[in-house]
């Protein structure tokens, strides 16, 4: 079949602003849109500049606009979208060169939430594991399966709105270690939150739970973290 | 001029391996780290099942059955010193990732779920053990985000998407890296006492392949090409479950669940190749067994694939033929919700990809080009070895899927990757840390990136007629099919030739992109040329291996052949010329015997 792909361009070394490349390549309903964009680059100009490295969904880099939702271009396949296939960069961080945009804030944001166990109690004497029940690992699950793609952060009407905002996937970070039985750190990381950058800016618009690759109920985690800011319990 | 900095040890990588070592080596030295990537997005983070101990938190285990299988399963090429160094680690690393907070799956008693694993057996049943700890099927995700998460508690340097070019050696040293940061174009010169490459493995040069496209064998190119051999470069393990035509691994984990094999007329084909273990076999033998199944007309309508088949009501069927109970000794019996809950990623990508539900439909598949045995050599500490005496390269250290222990032998188990990474990573980054704290810096030469302006800079203006696509597709395609799971001269002699005409054809390359920022054409191009290196070194070794051994299987030479070819085997570049030696297998505990599953 024959595909119409319209890619935004933006090559800050010549051009003032971006514009839209209308590219006529053959394809199948079978290819994902990054062996889409993967041809174009090989075949047609390869100057087209995108991130991309596992090519199966699990790695986070190829999120971008397709026809006008966030996508990760690997796990979206043409007969998801049809032949008349539009890509952009996601919103809401600078554009560096055509789909490549800054990543740092986005970085900087989950690094805000101290994503990483904190337990100062000793070590169990016996050298093994802490413990932990199947069900309290079960409460923490769905906020394990983030691949920091930022899909969701930046299809949040708050966060194009404020880029102060840590945003969806940060707030995500903080629900997989607030509601880790292991973890010591939940009431330092929901003060992070309860500030005038955090979980207040979220105004249940749902994008970012549609937006997730990985099917993560994120409005779902963000309102157990408001949840926990307000009652103090993690059950 | 290029950006100088300076840190006793640089960390080349970001993946599993990559951050360990860093995390360790920074305990004690300056560290930076340093990917052509955000680390987050590693190609550890695509591991699915787990990763192996003998921490017998279901049955009994011990280190030594570990090691017998591992020695075993590498088909007695593995180095059994390194081996049993890592198996007797791997509890000890297990509980360190969980203690570091890695969430793994649980037991109803709390502790660390394990479950079986092809090859991984109890040494006196012969039976499947279950020995892989694993955190649902994302168990690499979850060493990836937590070895990142531990290195940004610990306040490691990092230098995110930075592609480093060329490794700068002084007085036969490691002096430090040369690197080009991708959103501006600028070159940076690393000065370091210490340098660890962890840059992952070269499964790009084959067709059908699971790895990620920045699995293009860079750190064993960089090093190959400054004089260092590559060892057993003619193993490389194609996975028996790939999805068809795409390539995306199905984890082993589903076999170890209790999903089985069906050939194209709806038999279970594995007890006839391995009669004991059957779908648990080792990769190497289930993967032939595959493409023997395919090649004698029993593939699904005629094509090259067969099905696997987790469907509760086939699994429960098979478990009750083969006697399979549970821990506790009660009746197995798999449910849908539990195939569901252990095997989500599975679910998502055969429904993503193939419109099947695993569930409910079989799941077609073939075997996919997957894991770098062979690499740049290492003593067990992470050393990198340099000759067939083992002499150390002072100052070099390597980790992970671009290095060869050996621990992997000639075919690797399942979930002893994610060890691999996880005690190499460490060792490399303690030894690299206290290498540091004696060492001087050498001093830097004159102009350090002369070497890169002449390579890269070249790419860069160049005006050749070639295209990268093409040439890179010609290399895959000839690599998967010539030197693919089964070889013989004539199509192997035909891939290094082929390669070899590549490598020329490459010099006429043409690079449309002359930018600076985000130049991916040029990087692109600069792996390509990466990959054809290691891929004539792939090509070679295979040929000159005149046996069949784990992964290497010859149709011209059927047999293992213990009297001359129980050695490894090493690669250099000298004068432009590559030339082939040997070093021996360091055999300690269990003496080659025939290797039946």
């Amino acid at each position: 079949m024959e595909l119409t792909v319209k890619i935004f361009r933006y090559n800050p070394e010549k051009d003032t602003r971006g514009n839209y490349v209308t590219y006529k390549i053959e394809g199948n309903a079978n290819d994902r849109i990054l062996d889409v964009l993967e041809h174009i680059k090989g075949k047609v100009d390869g100057s087209l500049a995108f991130r991309r490295s596992c090519a199966h969904g699990v790695c986070g880099s190829d999120a971008m606009r397709i026809n006008g939702r966030n996508h990760l271009a690997c796990k979206t396949l043409v007969r998801d979208v049809g032949a008349n296939i539009t890509v952009e960069p996601v919103l809401g961080l600078k554009i560096q060169k055509d789909l490549i945009v800054d990543m740092d804030p986005f970085f900087d944001n989950y690094k805000k939430m101290l994503p990483y166990l904190i337990n100062d109690s000793p070590l169990p004497a016996d050298g093994r594991e802490r413990l932990q029940s199947p069900e309290d690992r079960a409460r923490f699950d769905e906020s394990t399966k983030c691949i920091l793609c930022a899909a969701c952060t930046t299809s949040c009407p708050s966060y194009w709105a404020n880029g102060e905002y840590y945003g969806p996937a940060a707030i995500v970070t903080a629900h997989r270690f607030i509601f880790d039985s292991r973890d010591e750190g939940a009431a330092e990381r929901l003060h992070i939150l309860s500030e005038t950058d955090g979980t207040v800016r979220c105004h249940t618009a749902y994008n970012c739970t549609e937006a997730c690759p990985r099917d993560i109920k994120i409005t779902k985690a963000i309102g157990e973290v408001k949840m926990a800011m307000v009652t103090g319990k993690l059950d | 001029m290029a950006k100088v900095h300076q840190f006793d040890v640089i960390v080349v990588g970001g993946g599993g391996a990559g951050l360990m070592a860093g995390l360790y080596a920074s305990k004690t030295a300056k560290t930076a780290v340093i990917s052509k990537m955000y680390p987050t997005r590693s190609h550890t983070g695509a591991a699915q099942g787990g990763i192996a101990a003998a921490l017998g938190n279901s049955e009994g285990d011990n280190p030594a059955w570990h090691m017998y299988d591992t020695v075993k399963g590498s088909d007695y090429l593995g180095d059994q010193d390194a081996i049993e160094f890592m198996t007797n680690e791997a509890p000890q690393a297990v509980i360190e990732l969980e203690n570091m907070g890695l969430p793994f799956d649980r037991t109803p008693e709390g502790r660390i779920s394990q479950r079986p694993f092809g090859g991984h057996t109890n040494n006196e049943t012969g039976k499947p053990v279950r020995r892989a700890a694993h955190a649902a099927d994302r168990t690499g995700h979850m060493i990836l985000q937590t070895l990142y998460q531990q290195c940004l508690k610990n306040k490691v340097n990092f230098f995110d998407e930075y592609q480093v070019l060329d490794f700068i050696m002084v007085n036969g040293k490691a002096a430090g890296v040369v690197a080009v940061e991708l959103s501006t174009g600028e070159l940076h010169t690393i000065h370091a006492k210490a340098v660890i490459f962890a840059t992952g493995g070269h499964g790009r040069i084959f067709e059908v392949t699971s790895n990620a496209y920045a699995y293009t064998g860079d750190g064993a190119a960089i090093l190959f090409r400054k004089g260092i051999p590559l060892e057993d470069m003619e193993f490389f393990q194609f996975h028996p479950t790939g999805i068809y035509k795409l390539g995306i691994l199905i984890t082993e984990g589903v076999r170890g669940e209790g999903g089985v094999l069906i050939n194209g007329k709806g038999e279970r084909f594995m007890p006839k190749y391995a009669p004991s273990i059957k779908d648990l076999a080792s990769r190497d033998v289930v993967s032939r067994a595959i493409y023997t199944e395919i090649k004698e007309g029993r593939g699904v309508d005629g094509k090259n694939y067969v099905y696997l088949d987790i469907r509760p009501e086939t699994v429960n069927k098979f478990a009750a033929e083969d006697g399979r109970t549970n821990p506790d000794g009660s009746k197995f019996n798999l449910t849908a919700e539990q195939v569901l809950k252990k095997l989500p990623d599975i679910i998502d990508f055969c429904r993503v990809y193939l419109g099947v539900d695993p569930v409910t439909q079989m799941m077609p598949i073939q075997p996919t080009a997957y894991y770098t045995i062979g690499g740049i050599p290492t003593n067990k500490f992470g050393e990198v070895v340099i000759d067939d005496k083992n002499t150390v390269m002072p100052g070099l250290y390597a980790a992970g899927e671009c290095a060869c222990v050996s621990v992997h032998g000639g075919n690797r188990l399942g979930c002893n990757s994610l060890l691999d990474i996880v005690v190499f990573g460490k060792h490399a980054g303690l030894k690299a840390a206290e290498y540091a704290k004696t060492a001087e810096f050498e001093k830097l030469p004159e102009n350090a990136e002369s070497a890169v302006l002449s390579g890269f800079e070249a790419l860069r203006i160049g005006s050749g007629k070639e295209n990268v696509f093409d040439l890179s597709n010609e290399m895959k395609n000839v690599m998967f099919s010539d030197v693919g799971i089964y070889r013989n001269e004539k199509d192997m002699q035909n891939a290094l030739e082929k390669v070899r005409e590549l490598k020329k054809r490459f010099k006429d390359v043409s690079v449309t992109d002359t930018g600076k920022i985000f130049n991916t054409e040029l990087l692109n191009a600069w792996e390509l040329g990466n990959m054809l290196d290691v891929a004539e070194v792939v090509a070679l070794s295979a040929l000159n291996r005149k046996e069949s051994r784990g992964g290497h299987s010859r149709e011209d030479y059927p047999e293992r052949d213990d009297k001359n070819w129980l050695k490894h085997s090493l690669v250099w570049s000298k004068n432009g010329k590559l030339e082939i030696g040997y070093k021996p297998v360091v055999i300690t505990k269990h003496q080659p015997k025939a290797r039946v599953y």
